[in-house]
């Protein structure tokens, strides 16, 4: 029982990884850059929820839509004012300029009077309350994250498998040169994809404040969701969401069943042994370079 | 405007350049030597920062500014040499014994963490650094033993052969001898065939490795050079410091540190020194400035975050060769008054190159 509790918890945990690496995976295949700011952005969802609810006192389903909506524009944003203008630039500047972001974020937010530098609670109308199965005893805000994050799942394969902007937004990370000739226009979807990966970042803050609580500084729990999506593939959308799984059980396993410290750095473990022995990750595709 | 009319071969790999070089980099040695009389000591202790995180940043720029190998670790490195040298020095070892051991040490921790990380490029290289910096934090937080743990521990003042190195001005001249002695051995592995075998797997792995450079081998020694180099200056670190703890070697403190070389401008050694500087000097600036900012700004503990953040993004955006780039366009604007013009320096409209295999 204990172990089935157990993986349920992490479940819960490695949903809030994959929805973060979600989040990489559809920047890093729109435009192969790397985003440090996920987690960043998660922790602004998080804040934005807490004051529609708290301050402005807006109903649950209203303040996380209203939430994941503002995000969503926040995204566009960002990627219209910082990220376009440095595309084409190394890779690796980008990823200094979205630690840049990372840490504006962080830092603005503590600027916030009264409400930046403390921890809250996000008052959610499933607080404490437990489902009894048996002997098992499961926590409301483990089994939303769960559905919830199985319905973002539903919903995002409909948008990419059904829609025109998904099937045009899957063609522009493809080649980006072919997208455009027959009429995409990449850049728009681009800001598009940033505005999409905000919104999911958004949901994964509202998921995971239960849980945990709001502060500054819970985008550090972005760090762990680049293990998830590298175990998955880093360009695979399935691969990110089954390898957050698989991170969140480890480490809730690990915590238990090993010594005290290997909690933290479980993920990193697996990370480490996937990169040495299948460094494309579980559904990353086997490609060769072509000069 | 100075032309070097260049009549030998030997001129083009000679490391002072000509006699204006020559000039300045004397008269800042002349400054370098007699600061322990010039300077105050708060500033003394200020410019042996700078000396140590240059150390520190020239090993990260070897590895990311000239092979174009990037780590996100990079603090992890630094933590071994530190606990290396502290461990060492409070056993009694003399100073360079102990300083030999933990640069050699991380050149050994940086090997076996290069060897996996041959395999992967970009940024999984960069993810399996991270994970190995995060290792490490925790292994220093748990061997408890040798480490003293979370609870920290002290370190004693660097000794050798009865002489011990306790005061500011003794542990100055210290710093600068290595310091001094660091950048002339990269200057001269960077024009050696080592050296061009670095900047050209950076430029293009597939044409160096088309040239006959064996990738792994020169990774691998790039990697370790690097480590040593952040294992001397985390000995360094130790020793002004004075007190370890696990979180100094955090992410945080890897992030700076690739703060230091993108800032300072990657791919010049002089941007190692400038970035250092602004490393050093930017929270004193801040500090200072922060009494005419409104209370709620100015009191926040995530000001220097802000700036840190506003800084980055600026130089990315609009100054991607960093504080030596913006330097170099002073200096061409000066010497070639009044005909510098905007487009000089104009970046190149690259298309993007992509990492993705087709």
């Amino acid at each position: 029982m204990q172990f089935v509790q157990l993986i349920i918890s992490g479940s819960a945990q490695g949903c809030i990884y994959g929805l973060i690496a979600l989040g990489f995976v559809l920047i890093y295949k729109a435009t192969e850059t790397v985003t440090f700011a996920q987690g960043d952005l998660m922790m602004l969802g998080a804040f934005c929820g807490l004051v529609l609810m708290t301050i402005l006192g807006f109903p649950f389903w209203l303040a996380v839509l209203c939430s994941i909506a503002a995000m969503a524009v926040f995204g566009v944003f960002v990627e219209r004012l910082v990220i376009r203008p440095v595309l084409g630039q190394p890779a690796f500047s980008i990823v200094m300029l979205t630690i840049g972001i990372a840490y504006i974020a962080r830092g603005l937010i503590t600027m916030v009077p009264v409400i930046g530098t403390e921890t809250h609670t996000l008052p959610v109308p499933y607080k404490d309350m437990t489902l009894r199965l048996g002997e098992l005893v499961l926590a409301y805000e483990h089994l939303v994250v769960i559905g919830a994050t199985a319905l973002l799942c539903v919903g995002l394969y409909a948008l990419f498998r059904y829609s025109k902007i998904g099937i045009a937004m899957q063609a522009a990370s493809q080649n980006q040169i072919a997208a455009y000739y027959m009429g995409i226009p990449v850049q728009r979807l681009n800001g598009m994809v940033w505005g999409l990966a905000a919104a999911v970042a958004a949901i994964a803050g509202l998921l995971l404040a239960p849980i945990t609580f709001v502060h500054a500084n819970m985008g550090f729990i972005g760090l762990k969701a680049f293990p998830a999506a590298v175990v998955g593939g880093f360009g695979s959308l399935p691969g990110a969401i089954v390898g957050g799984l698989i991170i969140g059980i480890v480490e809730s396993l690990s915590g238990f069943y090993l010594p005290e410290g290997f909690k933290d750095i479980a993920p990193y473990i697996v990370v480490l042994i996937m990169l040495m022995v299948k460094p494309n990750g579980l559904f990353g595709e086997k490609l060769r370079k072509k000069v | 405007m100075r032309y070097i009319f260049k009549t030998d071969y030997e001129q083009d790999i000679r490391i002072v350049k000509h006699g204006g070089q020559a000039f300045w980099y004397s008269l800042l040695g002349v400054f370098l030597l007699l600061s322990p009389w010039l300077l105050p000591e708060y500033l003394l202790a200020q410019l042996i920062f700078v000396l140590i995180y240059s150390v520190i940043g020239l090993g990260l720029m070897l590895l990311s500014g000239f092979t174009g190998q990037f780590s996100i670790g990079h603090a992890a490195f630094m933590g071994v040499g530190a606990y290396t040298q502290a461990v060492l020095t409070n056993a009694g070892w003399p100073f360079p014994l102990a300083f030999a051991c933990a640069g050699g040490l991380s050149g050994i921790v940086g090997i076996v963490i290069g060897v996996p990380a041959l395999r992967v490029k970009g940024i999984y290289l960069g993810i399996a650094t991270l994970a190995f910096g995060f290792i490490v934090e925790e292994g220093m937080a748990r061997w408890e033993s040798v480490t003293g743990g979370n609870a920290g521990m002290h370190v004693k003042s660097p000794a050798m052969f009865g002489w011990t190195l306790d005061s500011n001005a003794e542990f100055y001249f210290l710093c600068l001898a290595i310091t001094v002695g660091a950048t002339l051995a990269l200057l001269n592995l960077l024009r050696s065939p080592t050296g061009r075998a670095f900047v050209a797997i950076r430029d293009s792995e597939i044409s160096a490795q088309s040239m006959g450079i064996h990738l792994a081998r020169y990774k691998t020694v790039s990697f370790a050079l690097s480590a040593a180099l952040a294992g001397i200056g985390g000995a360094l670190y130790a020793h002004k410091i004075k007190f370890l703890s696990p979180e100094q070697f955090s992410i945080l403190q890897s992030i700076d540190l690739l703060l230091m070389v993108v800032i300072g401008g990657l791919g010049s050694v002089h941007g190692v020194f400038l970035g250092a500087i602004f490393l050093i000097t930017m929270p004193q600036l801040i500090a200072m400035g922060k009494d005419y900012l409104p209370e709620s700004v100015g009191q926040s503990p995530g000001l220097q975050a802000v700036v840190y953040g506003v800084v980055l993004v600026a130089f990315v955006m609009f100054e991607p060769h960093g504080l030596y780039g913006r330097w170099l366009k002073i200096r061409t604007y000066l010497q070639i008054f009044p005909f510098y013009r905007a487009g000089m320096f104009k970046r190149q409209k690259a298309f993007q190159k992509s990492d993705r295999l087709k």
